[in-house]
């Protein structure tokens, strides 16, 4: 019996995200009286893997080859782990990755899912997780019924909580087949910091009047070390990449601060970005809805007010 | 090429949502709606039918549901969908509503199969995923664009920091989500008149189980009122942020 954690790498790299499902993880572990095996799948070294150790993973199973992410097979290397080690609860991120084998593990082990969770498990007999429904409007305690689990938690909600320990690590030889899906071409974000991974995010909506002024909010961001994001207009209008939209359809975020500048705060919008540990509100218009959510709000014109808050934080740095 | 578009039935996005005594979504006086994910895959359907440089062939929108879902698939046949299924049954969790829509697919003829990644009320991000898997098929996810021509399948998928170009053999299962089309298909009032001749078929529900309850329900506590700052001292925000909120 075993907690069993999915940290995907990046070109062979963890991030904080991977560290925060091990510390996760080795929580539940603890309530369930266990230990924690992380499971890594493509080529990264083993020096990258023993970091797994120091949140608390006691092992690490790690599969090589199979670098590019095919669901099905990945599905199987996972429910292979998961019965050699008796796992009883198998933790994965709640991205996209998670989305796509969570759903198909939870088939092929007949395992309950808790999706998206954003605390630990309430209880393990029953086994209670609670999860925001409704996009955030409510939460749910959910029992799992099955004697296999899965959690999968969501990005930014958990701690990163370093144990000191050590893991060992071990291969494992997975009989997997071959993937049905095939990779042609991958494009990815260089040198900026993604919207998911943001502790700080700096967003604008239409009450920045069009794309070229776009430079205050990149200006904020660059002097906070902030990810930036949009509305949904803004993203339909094409003023920015539907990537950077925040809200019910388009990205769910969680960072420590977020500001809402010219956004009027749709009941959509804020269901993307109601986690966030503190929101500030920019808005000409006082009874803009936005401001019913919010921490801290200054009603005036989004386009002056970011280039003084910028100046700001610039001196506040500086002190 | 058959498209079979599954569809979610959920309370208009602006819903109070209310719970009686706790245990089960009220569903006294909300208006229905199709998930504003499916309503995205369902409109790329359309486009991929009308285009002639494929071979896309027919829309089957197929939904779990009592007949309280009935006038959102009638929307969807209005739409454009060909065809619709409705299973009758309660969509209690979502290995349970998975189950419902493998055994009423599993013997039809298709080649794509198009979820959207999440519900707007139990924000899963499951049923997709788990319909391939029963199906044993493929399945793509996060896919933000797809492109039928003649029979070769082109997907982008999102990753975490980036996109990949994927290629897939039907039949399979697209999880889409934003991307996938601009914006949702408003039904015209001749696709109105056309959706009523339309075949609404309901079937019964198959024996299935879920693994999972959904035993409670709470509101969340509410919000302390936003501290407003004058736009003219922007240091003092900065000066809360720092000291009181500790997030800079």
């Amino acid at each position: 019996m075993s907690v069993l954690v999915y940290t995907e790498n990046w070109d062979g790299v963890f991030k904080k995200l991977s560290f925060e499902l091990v510390s996760y993880a080795a929580k539940v572990a603890k309530m369930m009286g266990t230990s924690v095996t992380a499971v890594s799948i493509g080529n990264v070294s083993d020096e990258e893997l023993s970091k797994l150790g120091a949140y608390g993973a006691s092992k690490v199973m790690k599969v090589e080859g199979n670098t590019s992410l095919d669901n099905q097979l990945y599905t199987t290397i996972l429910a292979q782990v998961a019965e050699a080690e008796s796992a009883k609860v198998i933790v994965i991120s709640n991205n996209n990755t998670g989305k796509a084998i969570a759903p198909r593990l939870s088939v092929k082990l007949k395992a309950a899912v808790g999706a998206g969770l954003i605390k630990l498990p309430t209880a393990v007999e029953p086994f209670t997780v609670t999860k925001k429904v409704f996009s955030g409007k409510a939460f749910a305690n959910v029992v799992l019924k099955t004697e296999v689990k899965i959690l999968t938690l969501a990005q930014n909600s958990y701690e990163v909580i370093e144990t000191g320990g050590s893991a060992a690590i071990q291969t494992f030889a997975a009989n997997s087949g071959e993937a049905k899906t095939v990779v042609k071409d991958v494009q990815k974000q260089t040198g900026k910091i993604l919207l998911n991974d943001a502790e700080i995010v700096v967003s604008g909506g239409r009450g920045l009047k069009s794309a070229d002024n776009w430079g205050a909010i990149e200006d904020l961001a660059e002097v906070l070390g902030a990810a930036t994001a949009c509305s949904r207009p803004v993203s339909d209008e094409g003023w920015r990449p539907h990537e950077e939209h925040t809200g019910q359809t388009g990205k769910i975020i969680a960072p420590n601060l977020y500001f809402a500048a010219g956004i009027s705060g749709a009941i959509q919008h804020m269901a993307g970005v109601s986690s966030s540990k503190c929101i500030v509100a920019i808005n000409n218009d006082a009874d803009a809805p936005v401001f019913e959510s919010s921490d801290y709000g200054i009603i005036g014109d989004a386009l002056k007010v970011l280039p003084a808050l910028t100046e700001a934080i610039k001196e506040a740095k500086n002190k | 090429m058959k498209i079979v578009v599954c569809l979610g039935n959920v309370p208009d996005t602006t819903t109070k949502v209310k719970f009686g005594d706790g245990t089960a979504f009220d569903k006294t006086g909300v208006q229905w709606i199709i998930n504003p994910w499916d309503e995205l895959a369902l409109t790329r359907a359309m486009e991929l039918k009308e285009d002639a440089g494929n071979s896309v062939s027919s829309v089957t929108v197929v939904t779990v549901g009592g007949k309280d879902a009935e006038p959102t698939m009638r929307k969807a046949l209005a739409i454009g969908a060909d065809d619709a299924i409705r299973i009758d049954a309660g969509a209690n969790d979502a290995f349970a509503v998975a189950s419902q829509l493998t055994e009423a697919i599993k013997d039809k003829e298709f080649d794509v199969i198009l979820t959207g990644i999440e519900s707007s009320d139990y924000n899963g991000s499951m049923v997709g995923g788990m319909l391939a898997e029963m199906l044993d098929i493929p399945s793509v996810s996060a896919v933000s664009s797809l492109n039928i021509s003649g029979d070769a399948i082109e997907l982008t998928r999102d990753i975490d920091g980036g996109k990949e170009q994927v290629s897939v053999t039907a039949p399979f299962v697209a999880v889409v989500q934003k991307g996938i089309a601009k914006e949702p298909r408003i039904a015209a009032m001749r696709g109105i008149m056309m959706a009523r001749k339309k075949p609404l078929a309901v079937v019964s529900a198959a024996e299935v189980e879920n693994l999972t309850d959904f035993v409670s329900f709470e509101l969340p506590q509410p919000k302390s009122p936003c501290k407003m700052v004058d736009a003219d001292n922007v240091a003092e925000l900065v000066d809360l942020l720092q000291n009181e909120a500790k997030v800079l």
